[in-house]
C-alpha cells in the first residue's frame, strides 16, 4: 500500500500516549455511534507506486493519441516549447498556494504579475486578473460583471462555443437574470437583429472572436451598435489569434476573456485549461478573482502583494460580486512562460502558420468534389465546409491514417488546423477523403 | 474628542450637516480611527434612492470592508468623487471628507448632538 | 530581482517554429492588428533563468512545513505527476470520438464511484473547477430541486457566521438570500438559533463538518434532521473533509450535496492557487439536476442545470486523485486521517504550552490559538507571530479565520508531517513565545530572514499598479 505518512505506527501511538489518549477512536469521541465506520465500504484496497503507475498507464493505453489533430472547438493543439514543462514542473510553483504570505512568495507573485502584464498587452487592456477557471467560466464571469440594478438583460451571439454559451445560461438562470440570443446570418452576428435587440436593459452583449464557426465577426462594429445602447461590450478571444489580429481594444472591448489553453497547455481531455480575464481601467473593481500588485516593502524595494481583497468573498461574503478564491495559477505561469519563450516574433509566426495553412487545407479540401465552405467570411484557423460524404466515413478514413478528423457540426464539418500540421500531413488528409469517394 | 458642534451624528458613527434642503453625510472621527487607512470608498449614483438604515456607501480598508448607513431617506444629488483618487481623506480630515449629499429627505433617523455622541462612545468603551 | 520585461533586448529570441511550407496568406489589412505588441524578446537561457529566480522566492511543501489552516497542505505524491503527464491523458482532445477515449472515461467514471464511496453519496459531477465553483453547483443542484417542486419561495441559505466566506458568496451568485447564524462559543451550531431561523422559506443549511474551528459537531444528526424537517436540504462544504476519511461519511451524517476538494484531500498540488478541482456529489433525489456537457452528451438530463464550464472539468487533476485513492486504499484513506487528527491533536498538545488556544478540547485536523490576550498585553498580533515564523524557516498557519475567533492563527500539520517536524515547530513558537516576553518590540520588525520585509499593502491597494509600465 502506497503510504505518504512518515512516521510508524508504534511512533504514532507514542504521540498519542503523549497527549493521554490510548486509541484513535479517542478522537473520534465526537463522531455519533450510529454513523461511525469500521472501513470505508465500496473502496479498494491500496496499491504499490508500480501497481498504481501500471494500471493508470493500462488506462492511458486505452484512449487513442492522434498524431495528426484537425479539430478544435475550443482545445487547440498547438506544439508546447519543452521550456514550458521544465519551468512550471518546478516543486516550488507546483506545490505552493495562495501567495498570502508576500515576504516567502514573491516568486510566485511576481509571475502573476508578469502574466497580468502579458495579458493587458496582448489584449489590449488596462488591467488583467490572475485567471479563472477557464474561458467559458470567464465569459460567465464577464457577463456577471456587467450587471446592475438598472440593466439585467443579457445577450449573447448565437455564433460562439456551445459550451460558452451554455455556461452563461446556467449563472444567468441562477441570479435570474434574462438571456438572449442574437442571431446569426451567413454565421456572422445578423448586426440588423442586434440594432433592434438593444435597449436601455441591456447589460452587456458577449460575441467570440474568432466565432466558434472559425469566421472573424465585425467586432468594431458590433462594439459601436453596443456602447451606442450604454451597454458592455465583451469578447472572447483566441490568444494566438491576436499575434497578427486586431486587439479587443482596438474592437471597443470592455471586457476581454478567453481560453488560454492554446499558450502552452496540454489539451488534457479538456482541462485544466486558463480562463484570461482584462478590462478597463473603469470596471477594475468590479472584476472577480485574485489580483496581484505592485508596492514597496518595509526596506524600499520593490515588492508584490494581492491587493483590492475587499472585492473578493472573503472579506465580501455575501456582499462579494462573485465567489472565486482559486485561479488557475499554475496554467498561466505555462501561458506566461510560452509567451516569454516564443515573444513577440514567435506569437505572430505561429498566428501567421495558423491562418496560412488552415487556408492552404480549405483550398485544397474545395477541389474535391461538393467540397465547400459553408460560409463567405473571412476565418483565422477553423472553417466549416459542406459535406458530401456521411461525417462518420471521413472520421474512420482519417482515423485509419491516425488523422482526427474536424467536428461534424450544422450538416458540414468545422475543420481546425495548427502550426504544427505539415503541408504533407495536409495533403495526406485531402488524398484520404478522395480515396473515400471511390469505395 | 473633536467633533464639531455643528454636525449630527449616528449611533452607528456617521454624522449628518443640514444645509437646507440637503443633508451631507460622511463618517466620524471615531469611524475611521477603527477602519484604519481606508484605501477605496464605493460611492452611490447620483439620481439613487436612498432608506434610511440602509447602506449609502461602504469604506474598503486592506483586510475590511464596511458600510455606511444612511441617516436618510431621499435622493442622492451629488456624491464627492475625490474621495474615489484620494480615499486617505477620509482618514485624514473625517469633518471634510463628506461623501455624498442627498435632497427630497422623507425621513430622518434618530441623530445626536456631538456632546451626546462622546457621551455615547465613553459608554461603548 | 528584475521584471521579465527588463530583461528584455531587440531581436533576442529563440526558434520554435519552421518556416511556412504552404503559400504564405497575409490576413486583410482591416483585420491586421495596429497596436504594439509588447512581449518581452529574451532567449531560452535567460528564460530558464528568470524563472530558476523566481523559483527561489517560493515556498511549497516540498519547502518546509506548511502548516495553513483549512488548506489542507499535504504532501502532493511526485508519482501523480508522471502520470497526469502520460501522453493517453495529457494529449487527448476533448472532443475525439468515444471509443478513442475509453481509458478518460474510465478514469472518470472509477474517480466518480470512489468518491461516491468515501462521501456516502449516490452520484457525482467532476465539472466544478475548484471548491467555490463547486459550491455554486452544489447551490444550483438546492435551486433545481425546489424549482421542480414548485417550492420556488425556498429562498433562505443558512450560513454559520463562522463559515468560509466563499458559502455566503455562493449561495448569493445562486440566487439565495443568506441568513446568518450565530455560533455557540464553542463554534459549534447553536441549536436554538437554527430552530429560531427555520421556517417554510428555508431552502438549506451550508455547513462544514469538521467545522471551521477544527471540531467535530457531536449534535451533527440532530442539525440535519431538523434542516430536513423544515423541508431544507443540507450541503456538506467538503473543505475539511481530511478529518474524516474512513470514519464518518457526509451522506450518513444527513447531507444532500456535498463538494471535495481534490487539491486538499486528495493530495493533488495547489500549484500556486490553481488549478484544483471541486467535485460535487449529492443524492439520489438530485443526480438528475447535475450539470453535464451538452456538446458530448445531448441525450444527458432535460433537468440539468446545464453548464459551468466547457467540457468535463480539470480532467488532468482528477487523474492524478484518482492515482492517489489508488495507492491509499480504504485503509490508507483512514490511516491518512487518522494521523491527520493524531498530527494536529500532538501539535496543539505542545504549541498550547505556550500560546493560548481558542478551544481546549480534542480537536479534528487543524486547531486555533487566540492571541487575544497577548495582543493586549504585549502589543504582539497573530500577524507578527506569523511574520516571525517566516524567520523560523516555516510556512505560517492561517491569519484572521474564522472571523469568530480575535487574533486566530489556524494550524493544519496534515498526516505527511513527521513528530520532528511537529517538534521542531513547537520549538519555534516556544522560542517566538520567549522573544514575546523579553522583547516584544522585535517581533514587529519580522521577517528579518526573508527577501523583503513587510509589503505597504495599504499603498498597493490606493494605487494598484497592476501591470508592468513601459518607459
Amino acid at each position: 500500500m502506497g503510504s505518504y505518512i512518515p512516521s510508524t505506527k508504534q511512533e504514532r501511538q507514542g504521540m498519542l500516549e503523549t497527549i493521554g489518549l490510548r486509541t484513535m477512536d479517542d478522537l473520534y469521541a465526537d463522531v455519533p455511534a450510529s454513523v461511525r465506520l469500521k472501513r470505508l465500504p465500496d473502496a479498494p484496497d491500496g496499491l504499490s507506486e508500480l501497481e498504481v503507475v501500471q494500471k493508470m498507464t493500462a488506462m492511458a493505453e486505452r484512449n487513442h493519441v492522434f498524431k495528426t489533430i484537425l479539430r478544435g472547438a475550443g482545445a487547440y493543439d498547438h506544439y508546447i516549447p519543452a521550456i514550458v514543462d521544465s519551468v512550471t514542473s518546478k516543486e516550488e510553483f507546483s506545490t505552493t498556494y495562495t501567495p498570502y504570505q508576500a515576504e516567502i512568495s514573491q516568486g510566485v507573485l511576481q509571475s502573476i504579475f508578469e502574466y497580468q502584464t502579458m495579458i493587458c498587452e496582448l489584449t489590449g487592456m488596462d488591467v488583467s486578473n490572475a485567471s479563472v477557471y477557464d474561458g467559458a467560466s470567464a465569459a460567465a464571469e464577464a457577463v456577471m460583471m456587467s450587471v446592475d440594478r438598472k440593466r439585467t438583460k443579457v445577450f449573447s451571439a448565437a455564433s460562439v462555443h456551445p459550451d460558452v454559451l451554455a455556461t452563461i445560461k446556467t449563472y444567468c438562470w441562477a441570479k435570474d437574470l434574462e438571456l438572449h440570443l442574437i442571431p446569426e446570418a451567413d454565421g456572422l452576428v445578423d448586426m440588423d437583429a442586434l440594432k433592434e435587440a438593444l435597449t436601455i436593459e441591456t447589460a452587456c452583449v458577449y460575441i467570440q472572436q474568432p466565432n466558434f464557426l472559425g469566421l472573424i465577426e465585425n467586432a468594431s462594429a458590433i462594439g459601436q451598435a453596443v456602447h451606442g445602447a450604454g451597454a458592455k461590450f465583451i469578447m472572447g478571444v483566441n490568444p494566438i489569434s491576436l499575434g497578427i489580429m486586431h486587439s479587443p481594444r482596438e474592437s471597443g472591448a470592455d471586457i476581454a476573456v478567453g481560453e488560454g489553453q492554446p499558450l502552452g497547455l496540454p489539451l488534457s481531455f479538456g482541462g485544466p485549461y486558463l480562463g484570461f480575464m482584462a478590462t478597463t481601467k473603469a470596471m477594475m473593481r468590479m472584476m472577480p478573482g485574485r489580483i496581484v500588485g505592485q508596492t514597496r516593502d518595509s526596506r524600499g524595494q520593490r515588492a508584490f502583494v494581492l491587493t483590492l481583497q475587499a472585492r473578493e468573498q472573503h472579506i465580501r461574503r455575501e456582499k462579494a460580486s462573485s465567489n472565486i478564491c482559486s485561479n488557475q495559477a499554475l496554467c498561466a505561469m505555462r501561458a506566461s512562460v510560452y509567451l516569454v519563450a516564443v515573444g513577440p516574433q514567435g506569437l505572430r509566426k505561429a498566428a501567421q502558420l495558423c491562418y496560412s495553412k488552415a487556408h492552404y487545407l480549405a483550398e485544397e479540401l474545395c477541389k474535391l468534389p461538393g467540397f465547400k465552405l459553408i460560409y463567405d467570411g473571412a476565418f483565422f484557423n477553423e472553417f466549416v465546409t459542406t459535406l458530401p460524404l456521411p461525417a462518420e466515413k471521413i472520421e474512420n478514413a482519417l482515423m485509419n491514417r491516425d488523422i482526427l478528423a474536424g467536428l461534424p457540426v450544422n450538416e458540414g464539418m468545422l475543420w481546425c488546423v495548427t502550426e504544427k500540421v505539415s503541408k504533407e500531413k495536409l495533403d495526406e488528409t485531402v488524398q484520404t477523403i478522395r480515396g473515400v469517394y471511390t469505395k | 474628542m473633536n467633533n464639531p458642534e455643528s454636525l449630527m451624528y449616528t449611533k452607528s458613527h456617521e454624522w449628518l450637516h443640514r444645509d437646507g434642503d440637503t443633508y451631507e453625510i460622511g463618517i466620524t472621527d471615531y469611524a475611521q480611527s477603527e477602519l484604519g487607512d481606508i484605501v477605496f470608498i464605493n460611492l452611490p449614483n447620483v439620481d439613487d434612492e436612498v432608506v434610511s438604515g440602509e447602506a449609502l456607501a461602504d469604506v474598503e480598508s486592506v483586510k475590511a470592508v464596511s458600510d455606511i448607513l444612511s441617516p436618510v431617506s431621499g435622493t442622492v444629488v451629488e456624491v464627492n468623487e475625490e474621495l474615489l483618487d484620494a480615499p486617505e481623506k477620509i482618514n485624514e480630515a473625517p469633518y471634510h471628507a463628506w461623501i455624498a449629499r442627498i435632497s427630497s429627505v422623507t425621513d430622518v433617523l434618530e441623530t445626536l448632538t456631538s456632546a451626546q455622541y462622546e457621551e455615547f462612545l465613553k459608554q461603548e468603551e | 530581482m528584475n521584471l521579465i520585461f527588463e530583461l528584455s533586448q531587440p531581436g533576442h529570441g529563440t526558434e520554435y517554429f519552421p518556416q511556412s511550407d504552404v503559400p504564405e496568406i497575409a490576413l486583410p489589412e482591416n483585420l491586421l492588428r495596429k497596436s504594439a505588441l509588447r512581449l518581452p524578446e529574451v532567449s531560452e537561457v535567460d528564460v530558464s533563468r528568470h524563472y530558476s529566480r523566481l523559483s527561489k522566492q517560493a515556498f511549497g511543501v516540498n519547502s518546509g512545513f506548511y502548516p495553513l489552516g483549512s488548506c489542507t497542505m499535504k504532501y502532493n505524491p511526485r508519482v501523480n505527476e508522471r502520470i497526469a503527464a502520460l501522453p493517453g491523458f495529457s494529449a487527448v482532445h476533448p472532443l475525439q470520438p468515444a471509443d478513442t477515449v475509453k481509458g478518460c472515461r474510465e478514469v472518470m467514471d472509477q474517480a466518480k464511484e470512489l468518491l461516491c464511496a468515501v462521501t456516502g453519496m449516490d452520484g457525482m459531477t467532476l465539472q466544478p473547477a475548484a471548491g467555490a465553483h463547486g459550491e455554486f453547483v452544489g447551490m444550483l443542484l438546492i435551486k433545481k430541486y425546489f424549482d421542480k417542486r414548485g417550492q420556488q419561495h425556498r429562498k433562505k441559505m443558512l450560513v454559520p457566521d463562522a463559515a468560509h466566506g466563499t458559502n455566503p458568496a455562493s449561495a448569493v451568485m445562486a440566487g439565495f438570500d443568506v441568513v446568518n447564524i450565530p455560533s455557540c462559543e464553542n463554534g459549534c451550531v447553536d441549536i436554538d438559533a437554527l430552530k429560531a431561523a427555520l421556517d417554510d422559506n428555508i431552502a438549506g443549511l451550508m455547513l462544514t463538518n469538521p467545522n471551521t474551528v477544527g471540531l467535530f459537531d457531536p449534535n451533527i444528526l440532530e442539525i440535519t434532521q431538523l434542516v430536513h424537517a423544515a423541508g431544507g436540504l443540507c450541503y456538506y462544504d467538503g473543505a475539511n473533509l481530511n478529518a474524516i476519511m474512513g470514519r464518518v461519511r457526509p451522506g450518513d451524517m444527513g447531507f444532500d450535496v456535498v463538494h471535495l476538494n481534490l487539491h486538499k484531500t486528495f493530495s493533488t498540488p495547489h500549484g500556486g492557487g490553481g488549478p484544483g478541482s471541486g467535485p460535487v456529489g449529492c443524492k439520489q433525489a438530485l443526480i438528475a439536476f447535475l450539470p453535464h456537457s451538452r456538446m458530448y452528451e445531448p441525450d444527458a438530463s432535460e433537468d440539468s442545470i446545464g453548464q459551468v464550464r466547457a467540457f468535463y472539468g480539470n480532467f488532468a487533476i482528477v487523474v492524478r486523485a484518482l492515482s492517489y485513492i489508488f495507492s491509499l486504499g480504504a485503509d490508507g484513506m483512514r490511516e491518512a486521517s487518522e494521523t491527520a487528527v493524531l498530527n494536529a491533536n500532538y501539535l496543539m498538545h505542545q504549541v498550547a504550552k505556550y500560546f493560548p488556544l481558542a478551544f481546549d478540547t480534542i480537536c479534528m485536523h487543524e486547531f486555533i490559538l487566540t492571541l487575544e490576550k497577548v495582543k493586549q498585553d504585549k502589543g504582539v498580533s497573530a500577524l507578527d507571530v506569523a511574520k516571525a515564523l517566516l524567520d523560523e524557516g516555516m510556512h505560517p498557519p492561517t491569519m484572521y479565520f474564522p472571523l469568530i475567533v480575535h487574533e486566530a492563527l489556524m494550524l493544519e500539520p496534515t498526516e505527511t508531517e513527521s513528530r520532528d517536524t511537529l517538534d521542531e515547530a513547537a520549538e519555534a513558537f516556544k522560542r517566538i513565545s520567549e522573544t514575546i516576553n523579553s522583547n516584544p518590540e522585535r517581533l514587529h520588525e519580522s521577517p528579518v530572514t526573508t527577501p523583503i520585509g513587510r509589503p505597504d499593502e495599504v499603498a498597493a491597494a490606493r494605487n494598484p499598479v497592476l501591470r508592468y509600465q513601459y518607459e
